[in-house]
């Protein structure tokens, strides 16, 4: 039993004791949604969705010995047949997939079903991972890069034509990994911009808009030095912003099907849509808002109980945290991601080949998309996306797929003294 | 080069977690408003049904209209210390059925132990003034009022059709997401049709309640809430006095009677023979009532003037005749004789010219018209020359709207067939045919088939000489007061409005002189009618008849069938004519007349 000493010694238990106490925070919560005092049935009833929960997390202990197992070379050599393998499955699904709550997002054997989205998450990343870490990659490579995009790209194609908008839109964060590993800040920037423009838009009259832009350009030619290049410069990226207002009322009311456009409206005015996506907000606000300082107690909440919140114990698990354990059981609970999210970034920081790094950045700006978003929409910061909170939220595919992100990485980390140094 | 990205993206992370602490922080300690709105507990959402728009005859009698019915609702969360066997007196019910009741709810699909499920269905006026007393004693159930159909007269079942709950397979099929489980929708004839203007909008109230289910009055003072809008007002082209009377004369009898106004195309009566009680789809025995109507083997909710399709018998020599004339292949003067060796005869003539054929309805003749339109010698191959006349006749026929929906305000409409050479082709199975081989369609039997309702179109067409209007069962909808625009547009054939000229004579002379001349002639009134016996073997021809009247300008058009009951001149021409009596003068004079089709011994 040489290897399993091997395996305790060098593995990070900081990272594995945060992912424990998450899984086991998110168990509990999950009992807490669908416990009735009335019926009180057990924690471990596999009726309930805290008993299924219970047997998903058992299948994960078994996926994590495998993962320890399988020797750390297997990740890298095998990264582009396991990413190729995983854009066939997502290519199946339209075809055979089964439909569950509107979405086809789940292949099916028999009356067990799992959602390739959720794996494609980390098969993204280590082809990501790999294509950086390869001998002659330069990111400040325009060819580099499209083969980056395109490798995100498909996975996010396949992944809208099951109309899983929300996972899709996870592979966005792959950016900021391009950033780290030396890509311009630019494109982020703009995105941000681009979506800080969209929200201004939607909130604030088109031509005060145009007012304020005008000011700004003034202001900025003035200020700055008077070169013709500098001034039309300026003036060129005013007259993009502008297009891109204007453009902004066409995407919403032409390109966005009526759910989403109404999750976009429901976030600036939560009463437009109230039998709808407002609704839910409100709802999810008034259970977190009711939570107070210190919260009403396990398994006392009543906001979050059966159906006021919709999807309860999935993308709205955050809520019973709120409401039964308050503004301290938030704060415990956000400490426990962002330590979580810093660790990993350590553990990236600390590996000696690019590929091991860029993995590991991978899943950490995976886990924070998650994070934020799922948060951000329960407290009505974000629109209403619907992906789960990684470790926490109900689910047997997405605690897997979180499952398996992190602890390749920690398998990676293990090895981390034996590969060559590729940096 | 990539020097102090770590640290941003550290910053970002932190600075995120940071951004909704402080969000929550508002939320939770600053903000009390949503531990208000929590202690008061949920927000109920009530529904306010709209009520459905009424439906009025061409006069402005009301046909149908609403009444109050009441469900109840449990939500079982809130139910405490249930008082069963009070339940079972108010509720009039028994405990086994009240135990039953609890164990269909629990195996609802939409059942939530917190939301509103639910628990008893159509309660009536009468037992809700007897609830309303006691609901208080019974936490947890609450009373959702919504209306439902009532009629003022048993007439017209088919055409306004009925409505009842949306089931699964078309709920599931909505992408408007106007529908909710339970939802009322129109399921069959104007009220199917005319859904989107009947149906109004729903609107919502959110109450605000607190831990024990009492209400706390509107959430944020009701700027939420949405008023129901009720639906649009409809009024109907039928006439309910000569509906009633065509029931009443059709009454043990299967068949369908169908009158339109030539000039404007709206159907002044559409019986269905047989046809059932409306009010018994509508209230608290609707699932059995409607078993019982469905497995009726009388087909009660078979709408026969849409999906009944017959042989169109020698009424179709009408429309040979006017498409013989306008290919020019006969004259109005042109004789052919009588030659029974061909095709059998009835009657004494022997060698008649158009209008002496029609009137006796001589098969051998519109025999030979039917040849000398197929086989005009455009081609020396007898085989292509029937294809080509075959195309011509199918065009001529198409556009007197037969073999082709007419597209009626009403689901269901059946095309018929007018045979066209594809179809002989797939008929013959690729095998050559010619003229020799299709020759029964000339006198309306063979292939071709008709619904009543282009029968009484093609009258109203020739009424018009020439187009009709589209028959449709609106006149106006809502404030617009309007029918749908399709029904205001004319559709004219590819004859000749002289030619018509011919068949109206032909047709006056049909009851004047002709097969129908004992019992379709009116006293002060010139009827156009032609009879139709179509063939049925083994079982009893079917009785048909179509006519207009008067003949100038005239207001009525109209096809009478009357299943297994011999020779159109009898049942079907008595009926129609009994129609156009008393659609003209409002009375019928002919007590003989109306005591023969009451009595119902045709053959």
């Amino acid at each position: 039993m040489r290897k399993d000493e091997f395996i305790s010694d060098k593995i990070d238990w900081v990272t594995v004791g945060l992912y424990m106490a998450i899984v086991f925070a998110g168990w509990l919560n999950i009992y807490a949604v669908t416990y009735d005092q009335n019926e009180n049935l057990s924690i471990f009833n596999v009726t309930i969705n805290s008993g299924r929960q219970l047997l998903f997390i058992a299948g994960s202990a078994i996926i994590i010995m495998a993962i320890l197992i399988i020797d750390m070379r297997f990740y890298e050599t095998f990264a582009y047949i396991i990413y190729g393998a995983v854009l066939f499955l997502l290519l199946l699904v339209p075809i055979v997939g089964k439909e569950v709550g509107g979405n086809k997002a789940w292949l099916g054997i028999g009356s067990f079903g799992v959602q390739p989205s959720e794996f494609a998450k980390f098969a993204t990343a280590l082809a990501v991972a790999k294509y950086i870490g390869s001998v002659g990659f330069r990111m400040d490579q325009l060819r580099n890069q499209l083969v980056l995009f395109a490798m995100i790209g498909g996975s996010m194609v396949l992944i809208l034509l099951q109309k899983d908008t929300g996972t899709a839109l996870v592979f966005t964060v792959f950016t900021l990994v391009f950033f780290r590993e030396g890509m311009s800040p630019l494109l982020i920037i703009m995105g941000v911009v681009a979506a800080v423009i969209f929200i201004l838009t939607l909130l604030v009259n088109e031509y005060y808009l145009f007012t304020g832009i005008g000011i700004i350009l003034v202001v900025a030619i003035i200020m700055g030095k008077k070169k013709p290049k500098r001034i039309m410069l300026l003036t060129a990226a005013a007259i993009a912003v502008c297009c891109v207002i204007v453009s902004v009322d066409y995407v919403v009311t032409n390109v966005l099907k009526p759910h989403q456009q109404n999750r976009v409206k429901a976030l600036i005015n939560p009463d437009a849509d109230p039998l709808g996506f407002g609704w839910n907000v409100t709802q999810s606000k008034i259970a977190i808002g009711s939570g107070g300082f210190l919260g009403k107690g396990f398994l006392k909440g009543t906001q979050t109980k059966f159906d006021f919140v919709p999807e309860q114990s999935t993308d709205f698990i955050f809520c019973t945290i709120g409401e039964e354990h308050g503004w301290i059981g938030s704060l415990f609970i956000m400490s426990l991601f962002v330590a979580l999210l810093l660790r990993i970034l350590f553990l990236a920081e600390r590996q000696k080949n690019r590929f091991a790094r860029v993995y590991g950045y991978s899943v950490a700006c995976i886990f924070f998309f998650h994070f934020a978003v799922n948060i951000g929409m329960t407290i009505g910061l974000f629109p209403v996306i619907g992906i789960p909170l990684p470790f926490f939220s109900y689910g047997g595919s997405s605690l897997w797929g979180f499952t398996i992100l992190l602890f390749i990485l920690l398998k990676l980390d293990i090895h981390r003294m034996q590969v060559l140094q590729r940096i | 080069m990539n020097e102090g990205r770590k640290e941003i993206i550290q910053i970002v992370f932190v600075l995120v977690a940071f951004v909704f602490l402080i969000k929550l922080f508002f939320i939770q300690v600053v903000d009390d408003r949503y531990a208000q709105l929590a202690n008061s507990n949920a927000i109920l959402r009530q529904i306010d049904y709209p009520v459905r728009g009424l439906i009025y005859d061409r006069n402005g009698k009301l046909l149908v209209y609403n009444t109050p019915e009441f469900d109840l609702q449990i939500i079982q969360r809130e139910v405490k210390n249930l008082d069963s066997a009070k339940f079972c007196e108010v509720f009039s019910m028994t405990p086994a059925g009240l135990r039953q009741s609890f164990k269909e709810l629990k195996a609802k699909k939409e059942y939530s132990p917190v939301k509103p499920t639910i628990f008893l269905t159509k309660l009536s006026a009468r037992d809700f003034a007897k609830i309303e007393d006691n609901i208080d004693e019974f936490p947890g159930f609450y009373i959702q009022a919504r209306t439902t159909r009532a009629y003022n007269a048993q007439a017209a079942a088919n055409a306004i059709g009925y409505v009842s709950e949306i089931s699964k397979t078309k709920l599931e099929r909505d992408k408007t997401g106007i529908y909710k489980q339970g939802d009322y929708i129109g399921q069959s004839g104007i009220e199917a049709f005319y859904e989107q203007y009947l149906r109004g909008t729903r609107g919502v109230r959110f109450k605000l309640r607190n831990v024990d289910g009492i209400e706390k009055g509107s959430f944020r003072d009701g700027e939420m809430d949405t008023l129901s809008t009720p639906g649009q007002d409809i009024t109907s082209t039928i006439d309910l006095e000569l509906q009633k009377y065509g029931e009443f004369l059709l009454k043990g009898k299967s068949g369908s009677i169908i009158a339109i106004e030539p000039k404007t195309g709206e159907i002044l009566s559409m019986v269905s023979g047989p046809s059932y009680d409306p009010t018994l789809l509508t209230g608290k025995n609707y699932s059995s009532n409607f078993v019982l109507i469905s497995n009726d083997t009388n087909k009660p909710l078979f709408n026969r003037p849409l999906m009944a399709q017959y042989r169109p018998g020698s009424i179709f020599k009408i429309a040979q005749a006017m498409v013989a004339l306008q290919e020019g292949v006969i004259t109005p003067e042109t004789r052919i004789r009588c030659d029974r060796s061909i095709i059998d005869c009835h009657g004494p003539h022997t060698n008649e010219d158009l209008r002496g054929a029609i009137t006796n309805s001589c098969n051998p003749y519109f025999w030979g018209v039917l040849r000398r339109m197929l086989n005009q010698g455009k081609s020396n191959n007898p085989f292509d020359d029937t294809r080509v006349g075959l195309a011509e006749w199918n065009k001529h026929m198409s556009s007197f709207g037969f073999g082709t929906r007419l597209g009626i305000d009403l689901p269901n409409e059946k095309r018929g067939l007018v045979p066209s050479p594809a179809y002989y082709d797939r008929a013959y199975g690729g095998r050559p045919w010619k003229f020799s081989n299709i020759y029964s369609i000339a006198i309306g039997e063979g292939e071709n088939l008709v619904v009543p309702l282009q029968m009484a179109n093609f009258a109203a067409t020739v009424a018009n000489k020439g187009y009709y209007i589209t028959p449709h069962l609106v006149k106006a909808i809502g404030p617009s007061g309007k029918p749908l625009p399709a029904y205001v547009e004319k559709h004219f054939t590819t004859i000749d409005s002289a030619y018509f000229r011919v068949a109206r004579d032909a047709m006056e002379r049909v009851v004047e002189a002709g097969t129908a001349q004992y019992r379709a002639k009116l006293k002060d009134v010139i009827v156009c009618g032609k009879t139709g016996t179509v063939q049925n073997e083994p079982r009893p021809d079917h009785s048909v008849f179509i006519a207009f009247a008067p003949k100038e300008n005239p207001t009525i058009a109209i096809s009478v069938y009357v299943e297994f009951s011999g020779q159109g001149g009898r049942a079907a021409a008595s009926i129609a004519s009994l129609m156009i009596e008393k659609y003209l003068y409002g009375a019928t004079k002919r007590p003989q007349i109306e005591e023969y089709v009451l009595k119902g011994k045709f053959l």
